[in-house]
């Protein structure tokens, strides 16, 4: 079948709180190719993991859903009834999170958590799941994986833990995984064999990826595609190589110049001024106007849509509106 | 873990203690030299072995009617912890279940059970036991219930607490993404991780109920007369403590040691299982 294996269009996933409607997500769209590396890319709080887990449908209260469709091949995720859900979810999609001690419960070993999970979605159970979780330990490259079938989580390194979650992950064959954050809690070394192993793994089993980071090193390594979010909104999405080559949303170019180069002292790191906007009370306009080196005075008064600049390359920016534009668009278009 | 219990002796030597009890309890038609309730007018208070006195067909004498007394302790020991152990599974599995239902889901379930138990916080325990008991009169199934009456409120708030924790945890949104439903969820996953202090609870809650049953038949409205009951053996042989001190004083020595075991058991076991609460 044609068309893109994950479809998410004009997301919106909004929590009540105390203090008012918290606006995680507003109008979130992404498409994501089988076999391709998309990543999500954005400071803490901009709403990368709230995005993944409304993919999943794993928002709970006070967080809902409250606009916008996810196709996964086509199928509403979000028409589905829980319990179809709960075989897609790990069947179909599969997550990685960022902290591996936390994610694995600490009461099982290693051998009855990857077995779980097979016997839960009817793919293998008594000794098949056995010899099936030691193959997937092998392929994840861990050493003497019979051995470690009968480990705890707590007696694994850090790198060791992530590869079993991959290994959960990926063991009942899903086509689309999402990886929040993979390699956040690693150092540098274990983060390359990491996401080497990700890229193999995409490599032959032609999986699909949204990998959320905001490590940009990962990004330019490993990804195909970068979507870019801001306070909520994504402000540029495009090829890899051109977001690096040439970054134009005023955010992009900000985060880009954060990152330290190496061997290049006369570079100087610059830090965007000021902070991420209060997502319960949004400013009026782009989200990032108040901190942008280059806002006008429309800026502020109205949001600019997701312009196409060449290509599939777009930006949430007026410097790059074109021509024949309409003057203002919707919110969260 | 288990050489972690059997590294601490007092837990061992407790563990020993109450295990003892436990088979003269099952064994107590074995063992027993008499019939507990066999009454005999020529052996009325008859003392213990090593008295003036003393024969060695009642080791530990006779009461006032002229029971046997180690017969009756043996079997006395059986229905304290018959009871004992009844009372804290049914609390043990009705309080985590409404504990966990409430810390799980939240919202009025939550709302409404919280606001029993601190209503059943208020009463007095005792008390309320009494009421039961004084209604229906000496009967084992009452006695379970008033005993379990309140008892399920501890593990609530445990079982409450801590899924209140765990439900935030990483794990559990983890298995939710692999596709877990929610019973398996609570059941496969949270409850696992919340047991050990439920564990502790339970062995410390069972000295409790013992202390509770000994106090409730001791008063006469506990366990029926007919069955023979440490509490109701110490009520008996209250009047003739001057003349026959033996009658109340070996089955109150046997509630001692029996509850004193059990706590220091269950002490050591919240020691290796519980590492938060070790001193």
């Amino acid at each position: 079948m044609k068309g893109p294996l994950l479809q998410v269009q004009d997301l919106h996933t909004r929590f009540e709180t105390y203090r008012g409607t918290l606006r995680a997500v507003e109008g979130v769209s992404l498409r994501v190719a089988r076999g391709e590396i998309v990543a999500l890319v954005g400071e803490s709080g901009c709403g990368k993991s709230v995005t993944a887990l409304s993919i999943m449908r794993l928002i709970r209260a006070p967080g809902k859903i409250t606009g916008g469709r996810v196709f996964l091949d086509g199928e509403d995720l979000l028409a589905k009834s829980e319990a179809e859900m709960r075989d897609i979810r790990g069947g179909r999609i599969a997550m990685v999170f960022q902290d591996p001690l936390s994610t694995l419960n600490p009461t099982f070993t290693v051998e009855s958590q990857i077995t779980e999970t097979l016997r839960v979605h009817g793919v293998a159970s008594g000794a098949e799941a056995r010899s099936r979780a030691v193959e997937l330990l092998e392929a994840m490259g861990i050493p003497a994986a019979k051995d470690r079938l009968r480990s705890y989580p707590h007696e694994l390194s850090g790198g060791m833990r992530q590869r079993v979650m991959i290994a959960i992950a990926v063991s009942c064959q899903p086509e689309l995984l999402i990886a929040d954050e993979p390699t956040t809690g690693l150092d540098v070394t274990l983060q390359a064999q990491i996401m080497d192993l990700l890229a193999s793994i995409k490599q032959e089993r032609g999986l699909a990826t949204v990998l959320i980071t905001h490590d940009l090193g990962v990004v330019a390594q490993f990804a195909e595609r970068a979507a870019v979010m801001y306070a909520g909104q994504i402000v540029e999405e495009c090829p890899v190589s051109q977001l690096m080559a040439e970054p134009l949303h005023p955010y992009t170019r900000g985060l880009l110049r954060c990152v330290p180069r190496l061997g290049r002292p006369d570079v100087p790191i610059s830090p965007i001024d000021g902070v991420v906007p209060d997502l319960v009370n949004l400013p009026d306009g782009c989200r990032f106007a108040p901190r942008c080196p280059a806002a006008m005075e429309r800026c502020g008064q109205a949001i600019p849509r997701l312009y196409p600049v060449g290509g599939e390359r777009t930006v949430r920016c007026y410097l790059h509106e074109p021509p024949d534009a309409p003057a203002t668009a919707r919110e969260g278009d | 873990m288990l050489r972690l219990l059997f590294g601490n002796r007092v837990a061992v030597a407790a563990g020993a203690v109450v295990l003892l009890f436990v088979l003269a309890g099952l064994a107590a038609p074995v063992i027993a030299p008499h019939d507990p309730n066999l009454q005999n007018a020529s052996a009325i208070r008859v003392p213990p072995l090593w008295q003036a006195g003393g024969t060695g067909r009642h080791l530990l004498g006779t009461d006032s009617l002229g029971r046997d007394l180690l017969s009756r302790m043996v079997y006395g020991a059986r229905i304290s912890i018959l009871l004992g152990v009844a009372v804290v599974l049914i609390t043990l599995v009705v309080g985590t279940a409404l504990g966990m239902a409430a810390g799980y889901f939240r919202g009025w379930f939550d709302l409404i059970m919280s606001r029993v138990v601190d209503t059943l916080l208020a009463f007095p325990f005792l008390i309320f036991a009494l009421a039961i008991m004084a209604a229906t009169g000496p009967n084992l199934v009452a006695l379970v219930l008033a005993l379990a009456f309140k008892g399920w409120v501890d593990f609530y708030r445990v079982a409450r607490g801590d899924v209140l924790a765990a439900r935030e945890a990483d794990y559990v949104t983890a298995a939710r993404g692999l596709g877990a439903s929610t019973p398996y969820l609570l059941v496969g996953e949270i409850l696992p991780n919340i047991i050990p202090p439920l564990i502790v609870l339970a062995t410390l809650r069972m000295a409790t109920i013992i202390i509770a049953e000994a106090s409730l038949s001791f008063l006469g409205i506990g366990v029926p007369p007919s069955i023979p009951a440490w509490g109701t053996m110490v009520s008996d042989g209250r009047a003739d403590v001057a003349a026959a001190w033996w009658i109340a004083t070996f089955p109150g020595m046997a509630i001692l040691l029996l509850v004193l075991s059990v706590n220091l058991f269950g002490e050591g076991l919240r020691d290796v299982l519980d590492p938060r609460m070790r001193k």
